[in-house]
């Protein structure tokens, strides 16, 4: 008995010396899946991980000025790849986490038709996205009204959100009745969470590849480099197919 | 600077030029009556005045945005009335501006007012001028530098504004996206030299402004 509760604290002990901490910036799409992601992680490996959510413009901004994150999950592939060039992340770990899907999205029941014909059709005074300029989703959605012939007579009902958590804002509070979101926003356990969608065809826009990077400040990281193969296990990857992404 | 950052810029003065002008419509009659008041209810009516400067706007914003909404009961109000939903409107931005400054107005000129005192207006009055006689032609000369504080600082204050405009605004060019907004799209996308160009215009132009309040209002001190 008392050996084997020697044994138990050993063990907790060891365990606490190879437990590390990492630091995390994420996408806010991918703000629900990674936190389950990062729970899952901590019981198994014992480690502990720091979630940052935001823009992954602004992380860059800050990782360049030396934010003390140690892995980008980024919503595009542009920015992890700009920052290998640079020097601030570890050349050849980079790799797609996610492909984000788009989605026509309204709060209310009936609003969005399963082939997005209420594109046409209006009956609406504004349309949400996320800034085209500093989110991929929404130059995705940009890219799929002009290859729909919409583009043109929707503009002047485009309110644009920061980025693509608050375009749900926008939406769920029906300020906008419609708005193009990410599918992980709406989705859950594989089913819609309420109102009515239309999962945009991939055909009509550019893919969204969410990169993840090692940033230089990881290396060595047992923690860091152990999240990044846990995300690419079979069960990261469960987890963030059922909230709408391919991978 | 870009058409859009000209435009941006025409769109913020016009913004804060709308938001004074109603401020100081407003903001008056409420730190006059917070300058005279005995009533219980002062220190409800202050505080609620004074919210917006400890608040995050992130908190006013949020809520503006559920309250003016379609579903929350201003927004059912302005619908009634044919008037549609305030937010990713100009008249939305100017509402949540008005209620976002408000302190930076109604303070200065209670203050003012408070220190005028009664004893003008009692003299005034023993010389037979009627209430709004007095409050025109004595209360409010001798407040002048508590306007003039507020109306730079209401200018000022709402030229600055950036949380409450991102949580409403919409970004919609001419219409809500004021030069914060459009600094903070500059920085997000990388262009750090379009962001340089407004941001370095604002470090200016509010050093500018508070150099002239202080030389404004030192000079009227030293006169008295």
């Amino acid at each position: 008995m008392v050996r084997r509760l020697l044994f138990i604290l050993l063990a907790l002990a060891a365990a606490r010396v190879f437990a590390a901490e990492v630091q995390v910036a994420a996408a806010a799409n991918f703000t629900t899946p990674m936190q389950k992601i990062a729970a899952e992680f901590e019981r198994e490996s014992g480690h502990k991980v720091l979630l940052s959510f935001g823009a992954t413009g602004k992380f860059y901004a800050q990782i360049r000025n030396g934010a003390p994150f140690q892995i980008l999950l980024a919503a595009d592939e542009a920015t992890p790849a700009k920052l290998e060039q640079e020097g601030a992340a570890v050349a050849g770990s980079r790799f797609t986490y996610a492909v984000g899907k788009l989605v026509l999205w309204s709060a209310r029941s009936g609003m969005v038709d399963p082939r997005g014909e209420v594109l046409k059709r209006g009956g609406f005074d504004h349309l949400a996205i996320a800034n085209p300029r500093l989110a991929p989703y929404g130059m995705a959605a940009l890219e799929s009204m002009k290859a729909m012939g919409v583009y043109e007579s929707l503009e002047g009902k485009l309110v644009q959100a920061e980025n693509i958590a608050q375009a749900y804002q926008f939406v769920a509070s029906e300020n906008a009745l419609l708005g193009f979101v990410a599918l992980s926003q709406v989705m859950e356990g594989g089913v819609l969470k309420g109102g009515s969608a239309w999962i945009v065809p991939a055909s009509l826009h550019a893919p969204i590849h969410q990169d993840a990077v090692l940033l230089t400040t990881g290396q060595g990281n047992p923690a860091a480099v152990a999240l990044l193969r846990y995300l690419q296990g079979a069960k990261a990857r469960s987890i963030i197919q059922a909230y709408g992404y391919d991978i | 600077m870009s058409p859009g950052d000209l435009a941006a810029v025409w769109l913020t003065l016009k913004l804060a030029t709308v938001v004074t002008l109603l401020l100081l419509l407003v903001g008056t009659p409420v730190a006059w009556w917070l300058a005279h008041t005995r009533s219980r209810w002062k220190g409800v009516v202050a505080a609620v005045v004074a919210l917006p400067l400890v608040l995050p706007p992130t908190v006013l914003g949020f809520y503006l945005l559920l309250l003016l909404g379609p579903r929350g009961p201003i927004g059912q109000l302005t619908q009634a009335l044919g008037l549609g939903t305030l937010p990713f409107t100009f008249a939305g931005l100017v509402v949540a501006s008005v209620l976002y400054s408000l302190p930076f107005v109604v303070q200065p000129i209670q203050g003012a007012f408070a220190a005028v005192g009664s004893r003008p207006l009692e003299a005034a009055a023993t010389l037979g001028a009627g209430p709004w006689d007095r409050f025109f032609t004595v209360a409010v000369p001798l407040a002048r530098p508590g306007f003039l504080t507020a109306t730079v600082l209401g200018f000022a204050h709402t030229v600055g504004e950036f949380g409450v405009v991102l949580m409403i605004g919409g970004n919609i060019p001419e219409k809500t996206r004021v030069v914060s907004v459009q600094i903070y799209d500059h920085v997000e996308a990388l262009d750090y030299a379009a962001a340089h160009w407004l941001a370095g215009g604002m470090v200016v132009f509010a050093f500018v402004v508070l150099l002239a309040l202080h030389l404004l209002t030192g000079r009227r001190e030293e006169g008295r």
